[in-house]
Protein backbone atom coordinates (compact mmCIF):
# COMPACT_ATOMS: atom_id res chain seq x y z
CA UNK A 1 0.00 0.00 0.00
CA UNK A 2 1.26 3.92 -0.77
CA UNK A 3 2.01 5.94 1.66
CA UNK A 4 0.18 8.91 1.85
CA UNK A 5 2.29 11.98 3.33
CA UNK A 6 -0.03 13.20 6.18
CA UNK A 7 2.93 15.74 7.46
CA UNK A 8 0.93 19.20 5.76
CA UNK A 9 -1.58 18.46 8.29
CA UNK A 10 0.90 18.85 10.95
CA UNK A 11 1.96 22.54 11.26
CA UNK A 12 5.14 21.59 13.95
CA UNK A 13 6.69 19.16 11.37
CA UNK A 14 8.14 21.48 9.44
CA UNK A 15 10.45 23.03 12.80
CA UNK A 16 14.35 22.89 12.26
CA UNK A 17 15.70 21.27 15.12
CA UNK A 18 19.48 22.04 15.85
CA UNK A 19 19.55 22.59 11.87
CA UNK A 20 18.36 19.68 10.79
CA UNK A 21 14.67 18.94 10.07
CA UNK A 22 12.69 17.76 12.78
CA UNK A 23 12.23 14.13 12.74
CA UNK A 24 9.68 13.34 15.70
CA UNK A 25 9.64 9.50 17.00
CA UNK A 26 7.97 10.21 20.29
CA UNK A 27 3.82 9.94 19.47
CA UNK A 28 4.01 7.36 22.28
CA UNK A 29 4.64 10.03 25.26
CA UNK A 30 2.69 13.00 23.27
CA UNK A 31 1.32 13.36 19.63
CA UNK A 32 1.64 16.36 17.23
CA UNK A 33 -1.14 18.15 16.37
CA UNK A 34 -3.19 18.54 13.48
CA UNK A 35 -4.24 22.25 12.26
CA UNK A 36 -8.14 20.54 11.98
CA UNK A 37 -7.51 20.57 16.45
CA UNK A 38 -5.34 23.66 16.54
CA UNK A 39 -8.26 25.44 14.72
CA UNK A 40 -11.15 23.50 16.83
CA UNK A 41 -9.58 25.50 19.95
CA UNK A 42 -9.12 28.84 18.31
CA UNK A 43 -13.12 28.60 17.23
CA UNK A 44 -13.98 27.60 20.09
CA UNK A 45 -12.13 30.88 22.03
CA UNK A 46 -13.43 33.08 19.65
CA UNK A 47 -17.25 32.55 18.49
CA UNK A 48 -18.42 30.11 21.67
CA UNK A 49 -16.91 30.53 24.85
CA UNK A 50 -19.27 30.33 27.89
CA UNK A 51 -19.25 28.05 30.93
CA UNK A 52 -21.39 24.30 30.20
CA UNK A 53 -24.64 23.53 31.70
CA UNK A 54 -25.16 26.77 33.72
CA UNK A 55 -26.07 30.17 31.77
CA UNK A 56 -29.73 30.08 30.03
CA UNK A 57 -28.53 32.69 27.32
CA UNK A 58 -27.58 31.01 23.86
CA UNK A 59 -23.99 31.18 23.74
CA UNK A 60 -23.65 29.15 27.01
CA UNK A 61 -26.20 27.02 25.08
CA UNK A 62 -24.18 26.33 22.02
CA UNK A 63 -20.99 25.47 24.06
CA UNK A 64 -23.01 22.87 26.37
CA UNK A 65 -24.12 21.61 22.76
CA UNK A 66 -20.53 21.40 21.64
CA UNK A 67 -19.29 19.57 24.90
CA UNK A 68 -22.14 17.12 25.43
CA UNK A 69 -21.91 16.38 21.60
CA UNK A 70 -18.61 15.37 22.08
CA UNK A 71 -19.04 12.99 24.94
CA UNK A 72 -21.90 11.00 21.70
CA UNK A 73 -18.50 11.41 19.51
CA UNK A 74 -15.97 9.89 22.39
CA UNK A 75 -18.57 7.38 23.17
CA UNK A 76 -19.62 6.47 19.35
CA UNK A 77 -15.10 5.92 19.17
CA UNK A 78 -14.75 3.00 21.77
CA UNK A 79 -18.33 1.62 21.41
CA UNK A 80 -19.69 2.52 25.00
CA UNK A 81 -22.99 1.44 24.85
CA UNK A 82 -24.62 5.09 26.76
CA UNK A 83 -23.27 8.06 26.63
CA UNK A 84 -23.28 8.54 30.41
CA UNK A 85 -20.41 5.85 30.96
CA UNK A 86 -18.24 8.47 29.38
CA UNK A 87 -17.07 11.01 32.00
CA UNK A 88 -13.79 13.68 31.16
CA UNK A 89 -11.01 13.92 33.37
CA UNK A 90 -7.63 15.41 33.10
CA UNK A 91 -5.63 11.74 31.76
CA UNK A 92 -5.73 8.63 31.99
CA UNK A 93 -3.23 9.15 34.84
CA UNK A 94 -6.55 11.00 36.99
CA UNK A 95 -8.78 8.40 35.70
CA UNK A 96 -7.12 5.17 36.81
CA UNK A 97 -6.59 6.97 40.11
CA UNK A 98 -10.19 7.97 40.33
CA UNK A 99 -11.28 4.46 39.99
CA UNK A 100 -8.96 3.14 42.58
CA UNK A 101 -10.33 6.35 44.77
CA UNK A 102 -13.62 5.42 44.10
CA UNK A 103 -13.83 2.09 43.12
CA UNK A 104 -11.00 0.72 44.59
CA UNK A 105 -11.59 2.54 48.09
CA UNK A 106 -14.92 1.15 48.25
CA UNK A 107 -14.72 -2.68 47.36
CA UNK A 108 -11.19 -3.76 48.10
CA UNK A 109 -10.62 -4.67 51.63
CA UNK A 110 -7.64 -6.93 53.65
CA UNK A 111 -6.09 -9.95 51.71
CA UNK A 112 -7.91 -9.05 48.69
CA UNK A 113 -5.90 -9.12 45.70
CA UNK A 114 -5.03 -6.78 42.58
CA UNK A 115 -3.49 -8.24 40.13
CA UNK A 116 -0.84 -5.78 37.63
CA UNK A 117 1.33 -7.00 35.00
CA UNK A 118 5.25 -6.06 35.15
CA UNK A 119 4.84 -3.86 32.08
CA UNK A 120 2.43 -1.31 33.66
CA UNK A 121 3.32 2.45 33.43
CA UNK A 122 3.47 3.81 36.71
CA UNK A 123 -0.13 5.65 36.27
CA UNK A 124 -1.62 2.36 36.01
CA UNK A 125 0.81 0.57 39.00
CA UNK A 126 1.51 3.33 41.54
CA UNK A 127 -2.57 4.05 42.60
CA UNK A 128 -2.91 0.33 42.60
CA UNK A 129 0.17 -0.13 44.92
CA UNK A 130 -0.97 3.09 47.39
CA UNK A 131 -4.48 1.42 47.68
CA UNK A 132 -3.13 -2.01 48.63
CA UNK A 133 -1.01 -0.41 51.08
CA UNK A 134 -4.05 1.29 52.76
CA UNK A 135 -6.32 -1.43 52.37
CA UNK A 136 -3.64 -4.15 53.54
CA UNK A 137 -4.44 -6.04 49.80
CA UNK A 138 -1.87 -7.77 48.05
CA UNK A 139 -0.49 -7.05 44.63
CA UNK A 140 0.02 -10.07 42.35
CA UNK A 141 2.21 -9.27 38.79
CA UNK A 142 2.15 -10.83 35.58
CA UNK A 143 5.39 -11.10 33.98
CA UNK A 144 6.56 -11.65 30.40
CA UNK A 145 7.17 -15.02 28.34
CA UNK A 146 10.82 -14.93 26.63
CA UNK A 147 9.79 -13.14 23.80
CA UNK A 148 8.46 -9.87 25.35
CA UNK A 149 4.76 -11.16 25.32
CA UNK A 150 2.23 -11.01 28.57
CA UNK A 151 2.71 -14.88 30.04
CA UNK A 152 -0.77 -15.87 30.04
CA UNK A 153 -0.23 -19.08 31.42
CA UNK A 154 1.08 -17.08 34.62
CA UNK A 155 -2.09 -14.81 34.65
CA UNK A 156 -4.03 -17.94 34.62
CA UNK A 157 -2.57 -18.73 37.95
CA UNK A 158 -2.46 -15.39 39.42
CA UNK A 159 -6.01 -14.34 38.59
CA UNK A 160 -8.16 -16.66 41.69
CA UNK A 161 -11.50 -15.95 43.46
CA UNK A 162 -8.93 -13.78 45.98
CA UNK A 163 -8.82 -11.42 43.11
CA UNK A 164 -10.80 -7.96 43.08
CA UNK A 165 -9.58 -6.27 40.40
CA UNK A 166 -7.20 -6.74 37.25
CA UNK A 167 -5.26 -3.68 36.04
CA UNK A 168 -3.63 -4.11 32.62
CA UNK A 169 -2.40 -1.55 29.34
CA UNK A 170 -4.19 -2.42 26.68
CA UNK A 171 -0.72 -1.82 24.46
CA UNK A 172 3.11 -1.31 26.30
CA UNK A 173 4.04 2.05 25.97
CA UNK A 174 7.96 0.25 26.42
CA UNK A 175 7.41 -3.20 24.78
CA UNK A 176 4.71 -1.94 21.94
CA UNK A 177 3.08 -5.47 22.92
CA UNK A 178 -0.47 -5.43 22.66
CA UNK A 179 -2.69 -7.94 25.32
CA UNK A 180 -5.51 -10.00 24.81
CA UNK A 181 -7.39 -8.24 26.72
CA UNK A 182 -10.65 -10.37 25.78
CA UNK A 183 -8.96 -13.51 27.66
CA UNK A 184 -7.64 -11.05 30.47
CA UNK A 185 -11.60 -9.71 31.23
CA UNK A 186 -12.71 -13.61 30.71
CA UNK A 187 -10.08 -14.27 33.46
CA UNK A 188 -11.12 -11.45 35.64
CA UNK A 189 -14.94 -11.93 35.54
CA UNK A 190 -15.10 -16.02 35.59
CA UNK A 191 -13.25 -14.90 39.08
CA UNK A 192 -15.45 -12.12 39.79
CA UNK A 193 -13.62 -9.42 39.45
CA UNK A 194 -13.41 -6.29 37.46
CA UNK A 195 -10.75 -5.12 34.75
CA UNK A 196 -9.21 -2.16 33.94
CA UNK A 197 -7.73 -1.51 30.98
CA UNK A 198 -5.56 1.75 30.43
CA UNK A 199 -6.05 2.71 26.95
CA UNK A 200 -3.58 5.37 26.71
CA UNK A 201 -1.19 3.80 23.73
CA UNK A 202 -4.04 2.22 22.14
CA UNK A 203 -6.67 4.90 21.54
CA UNK A 204 -4.56 6.10 18.70
CA UNK A 205 -3.38 3.48 16.49
CA UNK A 206 -6.35 1.00 16.70
CA UNK A 207 -10.31 0.95 16.84
CA UNK A 208 -11.20 0.53 20.37
CA UNK A 209 -14.57 -1.75 21.80
CA UNK A 210 -14.77 -1.38 25.07
CA UNK A 211 -18.31 -3.54 24.91
CA UNK A 212 -16.47 -6.45 22.88
CA UNK A 213 -13.31 -6.41 25.22
CA UNK A 214 -15.65 -6.68 28.40
CA UNK A 215 -13.49 -3.54 30.34
CA UNK A 216 -15.64 -2.83 33.38
CA UNK A 217 -13.16 0.72 33.09
CA UNK A 218 -11.32 1.90 30.16
CA UNK A 219 -8.73 5.11 30.61
CA UNK A 220 -7.65 7.33 27.80
CA UNK A 221 -5.80 10.25 27.64
CA UNK A 222 -6.52 13.12 24.48
CA UNK A 223 -3.06 14.16 24.03
CA UNK A 224 -1.83 11.26 22.43
CA UNK A 225 -4.89 11.16 19.78
CA UNK A 226 -4.04 14.61 18.70
CA UNK A 227 -5.81 15.85 20.85
CA UNK A 228 -4.95 18.85 23.76
CA UNK A 229 -3.02 18.30 27.31
CA UNK A 230 -5.34 18.51 30.07
CA UNK A 231 -7.91 15.81 28.47
CA UNK A 232 -8.82 12.71 29.51
CA UNK A 233 -11.63 10.06 29.54
CA UNK A 234 -12.59 7.35 31.84
CA UNK A 235 -15.37 4.80 30.49
CA UNK A 236 -17.00 2.22 33.10
CA UNK A 237 -19.72 -0.41 32.64
CA UNK A 238 -22.85 2.17 33.95
CA UNK A 239 -24.13 -0.77 36.92
CA UNK A 240 -20.46 -0.20 38.47
CA UNK A 241 -20.51 3.57 38.05
CA UNK A 242 -24.39 3.96 39.73
CA UNK A 243 -22.57 2.36 42.69
CA UNK A 244 -19.68 4.82 43.02
CA UNK A 245 -19.36 8.08 45.20
CA UNK A 246 -18.09 10.62 43.49
CA UNK A 247 -14.16 11.32 44.20
CA UNK A 248 -14.74 15.10 43.48
CA UNK A 249 -17.50 17.63 45.27
CA UNK A 250 -18.62 21.28 43.74
CA UNK A 251 -20.05 23.03 41.67
CA UNK A 252 -22.28 21.12 38.36
CA UNK A 253 -22.26 17.53 40.16
CA UNK A 254 -25.18 18.46 42.51
CA UNK A 255 -28.83 17.74 42.08
CA UNK A 256 -29.50 20.19 45.52
CA UNK A 257 -27.84 21.53 48.24
CA UNK A 258 -28.79 22.39 51.79
CA UNK A 259 -26.52 23.42 54.71
CA UNK A 260 -26.39 20.26 55.76
CA UNK A 261 -27.14 17.52 52.96
CA UNK A 262 -26.43 17.27 48.89
CA UNK A 263 -28.46 14.76 46.44
CA UNK A 264 -25.68 14.59 43.57
CA UNK A 265 -26.51 15.02 39.92
CA UNK A 266 -27.22 11.93 37.76
CA UNK A 267 -24.57 10.24 36.26
CA UNK A 268 -22.00 11.48 33.91
CA UNK A 269 -22.43 15.01 35.26
CA UNK A 270 -22.23 13.55 38.86
CA UNK A 271 -18.26 12.87 38.59
CA UNK A 272 -17.74 15.99 36.70
CA UNK A 273 -17.07 18.54 39.27
CA UNK A 274 -16.37 21.89 38.46
CA UNK A 275 -16.03 23.46 35.42
CA UNK A 276 -14.41 21.05 32.99
CA UNK A 277 -11.78 21.65 30.44
CA UNK A 278 -14.37 22.45 27.72
CA UNK A 279 -11.72 23.69 25.25
CA UNK A 280 -9.97 20.32 25.74
CA UNK A 281 -12.80 18.26 25.05
CA UNK A 282 -13.67 20.40 22.28
CA UNK A 283 -10.23 19.42 20.67
CA UNK A 284 -10.97 16.02 21.37
CA UNK A 285 -14.15 16.10 19.31
CA UNK A 286 -11.84 17.65 16.38
CA UNK A 287 -8.91 14.93 16.85
CA UNK A 288 -11.67 12.09 16.68
CA UNK A 289 -13.57 13.53 13.50
CA UNK A 290 -9.40 13.69 11.93
CA UNK A 291 -9.04 10.39 13.08
CA UNK A 292 -11.93 8.92 11.28
CA UNK A 293 -11.05 10.77 8.19
CA UNK A 294 -7.80 9.44 7.67
CA UNK A 295 -9.36 6.07 8.58
CA UNK A 296 -8.38 3.08 10.80
CA UNK A 297 -7.49 1.13 7.50
CA UNK A 298 -4.73 4.12 6.59
CA UNK A 299 -3.06 4.46 9.75
CA UNK A 300 -3.14 1.01 10.92
CA UNK A 301 -1.61 0.30 7.23
CA UNK A 302 0.87 3.01 7.58
CA UNK A 303 2.31 2.76 11.03
CA UNK A 304 2.80 -1.07 10.31
CA UNK A 305 4.99 -0.25 7.54
CA UNK A 306 7.25 2.41 9.37
CA UNK A 307 7.28 0.17 12.66
CA UNK A 308 8.26 -2.56 10.46
CA UNK A 309 11.38 -0.40 8.71
CA UNK A 310 12.30 0.36 12.19
CA UNK A 311 12.04 -3.07 13.82
CA UNK A 312 14.21 -4.57 10.79
CA UNK A 313 16.43 -1.46 10.76
CA UNK A 314 17.71 -2.06 14.47
CA UNK A 315 17.23 -5.75 14.36
CA UNK A 316 19.95 -6.04 11.99
CA UNK A 317 22.21 -3.10 13.25
CA UNK A 318 24.75 -4.88 15.25
CA UNK A 319 25.34 -3.83 19.34
CA UNK A 320 21.81 -2.83 19.41
CA UNK A 321 19.26 -4.78 22.05
CA UNK A 322 15.62 -4.44 21.28
CA UNK A 323 13.38 -4.76 24.25
CA UNK A 324 10.14 -6.89 23.63
CA UNK A 325 8.47 -8.84 20.53
CA UNK A 326 10.98 -9.02 17.61
CA UNK A 327 7.99 -10.14 15.52
CA UNK A 328 6.24 -7.63 14.03
CA UNK A 329 3.01 -9.44 14.43
CA UNK A 330 3.00 -8.61 17.91
CA UNK A 331 4.41 -5.04 17.60
CA UNK A 332 2.74 -1.70 18.03
CA UNK A 333 4.11 1.16 16.80
CA UNK A 334 6.65 1.32 19.86
CA UNK A 335 9.97 0.35 19.75
CA UNK A 336 12.37 0.12 22.95
CA UNK A 337 15.96 -0.46 22.25
CA UNK A 338 19.64 -0.10 23.71
CA UNK A 339 23.59 0.76 21.78
CA UNK A 340 25.05 -1.79 23.95
CA UNK A 341 27.41 -0.42 26.03
CA UNK A 342 25.90 3.60 25.36
CA UNK A 343 23.96 5.01 28.04
CA UNK A 344 20.16 5.91 26.65
CA UNK A 345 20.71 9.83 27.39
CA UNK A 346 23.94 9.73 25.51
CA UNK A 347 22.47 8.04 22.41
CA UNK A 348 18.99 10.50 23.04
CA UNK A 349 21.33 13.07 22.96
CA UNK A 350 23.43 12.13 19.56
CA UNK A 351 20.08 11.90 17.85
CA UNK A 352 18.94 15.20 18.93
CA UNK A 353 21.97 16.59 16.80
CA UNK A 354 20.44 15.22 13.63
CA UNK A 355 16.98 16.44 14.82
CA UNK A 356 15.90 12.93 16.01
CA UNK A 357 13.98 13.14 19.01
CA UNK A 358 13.66 10.07 20.71
CA UNK A 359 12.66 9.23 24.36
CA UNK A 360 15.44 7.97 26.77
CA UNK A 361 15.05 6.92 30.51
CA UNK A 362 12.65 4.22 32.14
CA UNK A 363 9.54 5.70 30.41
CA UNK A 364 7.47 5.58 33.76
CA UNK A 365 7.80 2.16 34.14
CA UNK A 366 10.48 1.69 36.52
CA UNK A 367 9.04 -2.22 37.59
CA UNK A 368 9.29 -2.66 33.92
CA UNK A 369 13.13 -1.94 33.63
CA UNK A 370 14.07 -3.69 36.60
CA UNK A 371 12.12 -7.25 34.95
CA UNK A 372 14.78 -5.91 31.94
CA UNK A 373 17.68 -5.90 34.59
CA UNK A 374 18.51 -2.07 32.58
CA UNK A 375 17.80 0.87 34.12
CA UNK A 376 16.61 2.94 31.43
CA UNK A 377 16.73 2.81 27.54
CA UNK A 378 15.47 4.88 24.17
CA UNK A 379 12.46 4.57 22.85
CA UNK A 380 11.17 5.37 19.53
CA UNK A 381 7.43 5.50 18.19
CA UNK A 382 5.90 6.18 15.26
CA UNK A 383 2.42 7.33 13.81
CA UNK A 384 0.96 7.70 11.08
CA UNK A 385 2.64 11.10 10.18
CA UNK A 386 5.96 9.41 9.97
CA UNK A 387 7.78 9.11 7.14
CA UNK A 388 10.28 5.82 5.95
CA UNK A 389 12.61 8.36 5.40
CA UNK A 390 12.31 9.37 8.73
CA UNK A 391 12.78 6.12 9.99
CA UNK A 392 16.31 6.25 7.84
CA UNK A 393 17.45 9.30 9.30
CA UNK A 394 17.18 7.45 12.88
CA UNK A 395 18.82 4.34 11.44
CA UNK A 396 21.91 6.55 9.67
CA UNK A 397 22.11 8.89 12.57
CA UNK A 398 22.02 6.03 15.32
CA UNK A 399 25.03 4.58 13.36
CA UNK A 400 26.65 7.65 13.60
CA UNK A 401 26.02 8.13 17.58
CA UNK A 402 27.85 4.26 17.63
CA UNK A 403 30.77 5.49 15.59
CA UNK A 404 31.39 8.06 17.53
CA UNK A 405 30.77 6.28 20.91
CA UNK A 406 32.67 2.94 19.79
CA UNK A 407 34.81 4.02 17.26
CA UNK B 1 24.30 15.14 11.13
CA UNK B 2 26.98 16.57 11.97
CA UNK B 3 29.09 14.71 14.77
CA UNK B 4 31.07 17.96 15.33
CA UNK B 5 27.82 19.53 16.94
CA UNK B 6 28.16 15.89 19.34
CA UNK B 7 31.71 16.72 19.41
CA UNK B 8 31.10 20.11 21.36
CA UNK B 9 29.67 18.17 24.26
CA UNK B 10 31.46 15.13 24.31
CA UNK B 11 34.82 16.37 24.29
CA UNK B 12 37.61 13.97 24.59
CA UNK B 13 38.56 14.67 27.83
CA UNK B 14 35.04 13.93 29.04
CA UNK B 15 35.14 10.59 26.51
CA UNK B 16 38.02 9.65 29.00
CA UNK B 17 36.75 10.44 32.25
CA UNK B 18 33.59 8.59 31.39
CA UNK B 19 35.88 5.60 29.78
CA UNK B 20 38.39 5.59 32.79
CA UNK B 21 36.83 7.22 35.72
CA UNK B 22 38.95 8.71 38.50
CA UNK B 23 38.36 7.86 42.26
CA UNK B 24 35.74 5.18 41.21
CA UNK B 25 34.73 2.50 43.67
CA UNK B 26 34.00 2.72 47.43
CA UNK B 27 35.45 3.30 50.34
CA UNK B 28 34.90 1.32 53.48
CA UNK B 29 33.50 3.17 56.37
CA UNK B 30 33.29 6.13 55.07
CA UNK B 31 30.70 7.85 54.85
CA UNK B 32 28.78 8.32 51.72
CA UNK B 33 24.88 9.77 50.02
CA UNK B 34 23.67 8.33 46.96
CA UNK B 35 21.24 10.49 44.72
CA UNK B 36 19.40 9.36 41.43
CA UNK B 37 18.46 10.83 38.30
CA UNK B 38 14.37 10.51 38.71
CA UNK B 39 14.20 10.55 34.94
CA UNK B 40 16.85 8.14 33.94
CA UNK B 41 17.24 6.18 36.79
CA UNK B 42 20.58 6.58 37.29
CA UNK B 43 22.04 6.54 40.74
CA UNK B 44 25.26 8.05 42.26
CA UNK B 45 26.74 7.45 45.31
CA UNK B 46 29.74 9.89 47.02
CA UNK B 47 31.75 9.22 49.62
CA UNK B 48 34.03 11.77 51.50
CA UNK B 49 36.55 11.11 54.51
CA UNK B 50 37.16 14.57 56.19
CA UNK B 51 40.08 14.91 58.55
CA UNK B 52 41.60 17.80 59.95
CA UNK B 53 39.08 19.97 57.80
CA UNK B 54 40.92 18.60 54.64
CA UNK B 55 38.56 15.89 52.14
CA UNK B 56 41.00 13.13 52.19
CA UNK B 57 39.69 10.43 50.42
CA UNK B 58 36.78 11.06 48.16
CA UNK B 59 35.00 8.30 45.90
CA UNK B 60 31.62 7.80 43.91
CA UNK B 61 30.17 4.57 42.97
CA UNK B 62 26.88 3.65 40.36
CA UNK B 63 26.20 3.95 37.09
CA UNK B 64 25.23 6.56 34.50
CA UNK B 65 25.63 8.02 30.90
CA UNK B 66 28.83 9.74 29.55
CA UNK B 67 28.06 12.91 31.63
CA UNK B 68 26.94 12.21 35.03
CA UNK B 69 29.85 9.64 34.73
CA UNK B 70 32.40 12.09 33.39
CA UNK B 71 31.24 15.14 35.69
CA UNK B 72 31.93 12.74 38.86
CA UNK B 73 35.03 12.05 38.07
CA UNK B 74 36.26 15.50 37.15
CA UNK B 75 34.12 16.36 40.54
CA UNK B 76 36.81 13.43 42.62
CA UNK B 77 39.89 15.18 40.65
CA UNK B 78 38.84 19.05 41.79
CA UNK B 79 37.70 18.18 45.41
CA UNK B 80 40.06 15.94 46.67
CA UNK B 81 42.54 17.82 49.84
CA UNK B 82 40.14 20.61 49.71
CA UNK B 83 38.77 21.98 52.48
CA UNK B 84 35.16 21.61 53.18
CA UNK B 85 34.47 25.48 52.15
CA UNK B 86 36.57 25.61 49.80
CA UNK B 87 34.47 22.39 48.31
CA UNK B 88 31.60 24.13 48.80
CA UNK B 89 32.62 27.48 46.91
CA UNK B 90 33.85 24.76 43.77
CA UNK B 91 30.67 23.22 43.83
CA UNK B 92 28.96 26.66 43.53
CA UNK B 93 31.01 27.75 40.61
CA UNK B 94 30.79 24.46 39.26
CA UNK B 95 27.52 24.39 39.35
CA UNK B 96 27.01 28.80 38.04
CA UNK B 97 29.51 27.16 35.17
CA UNK B 98 27.35 24.52 33.96
CA UNK B 99 24.17 26.66 34.47
CA UNK B 100 25.38 29.02 31.64
CA UNK B 101 26.57 31.82 34.11
CA UNK B 102 30.08 33.75 33.56
CA UNK B 103 32.92 32.83 36.46
CA UNK B 104 35.73 34.42 36.81
CA UNK B 105 39.12 32.94 35.19
CA UNK B 106 40.67 31.90 38.83
CA UNK B 107 37.52 29.53 39.67
CA UNK B 108 37.96 28.09 35.73
CA UNK B 109 41.23 26.91 36.79
CA UNK B 110 40.49 25.51 39.97
CA UNK B 111 37.86 23.67 38.25
CA UNK B 112 40.08 22.53 35.87
CA UNK B 113 39.09 19.37 33.69
CA UNK B 114 35.69 19.96 34.93
CA UNK B 115 35.66 23.23 33.29
CA UNK B 116 35.29 21.59 30.20
CA UNK B 117 31.48 20.71 31.17
CA UNK B 118 30.62 24.43 31.01
CA UNK B 119 29.50 22.86 27.59
CA UNK B 120 26.79 21.42 28.69
CA UNK B 121 25.14 24.22 29.58
CA UNK B 122 24.06 24.48 25.41
CA UNK B 123 22.36 21.14 26.42
CA UNK B 124 19.67 21.92 29.07
CA UNK B 125 18.41 18.84 29.33
CA UNK B 126 21.65 17.30 30.21
CA UNK B 127 22.33 19.79 33.33
CA UNK B 128 20.57 17.36 35.55
CA UNK B 129 23.28 14.33 34.23
CA UNK B 130 26.38 16.99 35.13
CA UNK B 131 24.88 18.00 38.28
CA UNK B 132 24.14 14.71 40.27
CA UNK B 133 27.72 13.83 41.59
CA UNK B 134 27.78 17.46 42.38
CA UNK B 135 24.67 18.11 44.70
CA UNK B 136 25.45 14.21 46.00
CA UNK B 137 28.61 16.07 47.37
CA UNK B 138 27.34 19.13 48.34
CA UNK B 139 24.05 17.56 50.30
CA UNK B 140 27.06 15.04 51.90
CA UNK B 141 29.29 18.42 52.73
CA UNK B 142 26.20 20.09 54.34
CA UNK B 143 25.44 16.44 56.24
CA UNK B 144 29.25 16.21 57.61
CA UNK B 145 29.55 20.24 58.67
CA UNK B 146 28.49 19.49 62.40
CA UNK B 147 30.73 16.72 62.81
CA UNK B 148 33.20 16.69 60.35
CA UNK B 149 35.71 13.98 61.93
CA UNK B 150 33.01 11.77 62.69
CA UNK B 151 32.56 8.61 60.20
CA UNK B 152 29.06 6.75 59.98
CA UNK B 153 28.68 3.76 62.32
Amino acid sequence: MATTNYRADFPILNTMINGEPLTYLDSAATSQKPQAVIDALVTYYQHDNANVHRGVYTLAAQATDQYEAVRDQVAAFINAPQRETVFFTRSTTESLNWVAQTYGEQFIGPQDEIVLTVMEHHSNLVPWQQLAIRKHAKLRYIGLTSDGQLDMDAAKRLITAKTKLVAVAETSNVLGVTNPINDLAALAHQNGAIIVVDGAQAVAHQPVDVQAMDADFYAFSGHKMLAPTGIGVLYGKLDLLKQLTPAEFGGEMIDNVTQQTTTFAAIPQRFEAGTPNISGVIGLGAAITYLQQVGWPTIEAQENQLTERLLTGLLKMDGVTVYGPHDLALHGPVVAFNLNGVHPHDVATGLDMAGVEVRAGHHCAQPLMQYLQTSATVRASVMFYNTPAEIDRLLTALAEVKEFFQP
Amino acid sequence: MSLLKLGELYKAVILEHAQQPHHHGQLPDVPGLTLNNPTCGDVIKVQLDIQDDQIQQIAFSGTGCTISQASASVMTDVLAKQSPAQAKALIHDFSQLVMGDEIDVTAKKQLGDAAVLGAVAEFPTRIRCAMLAWHAADQLLDELGGTPNEQES
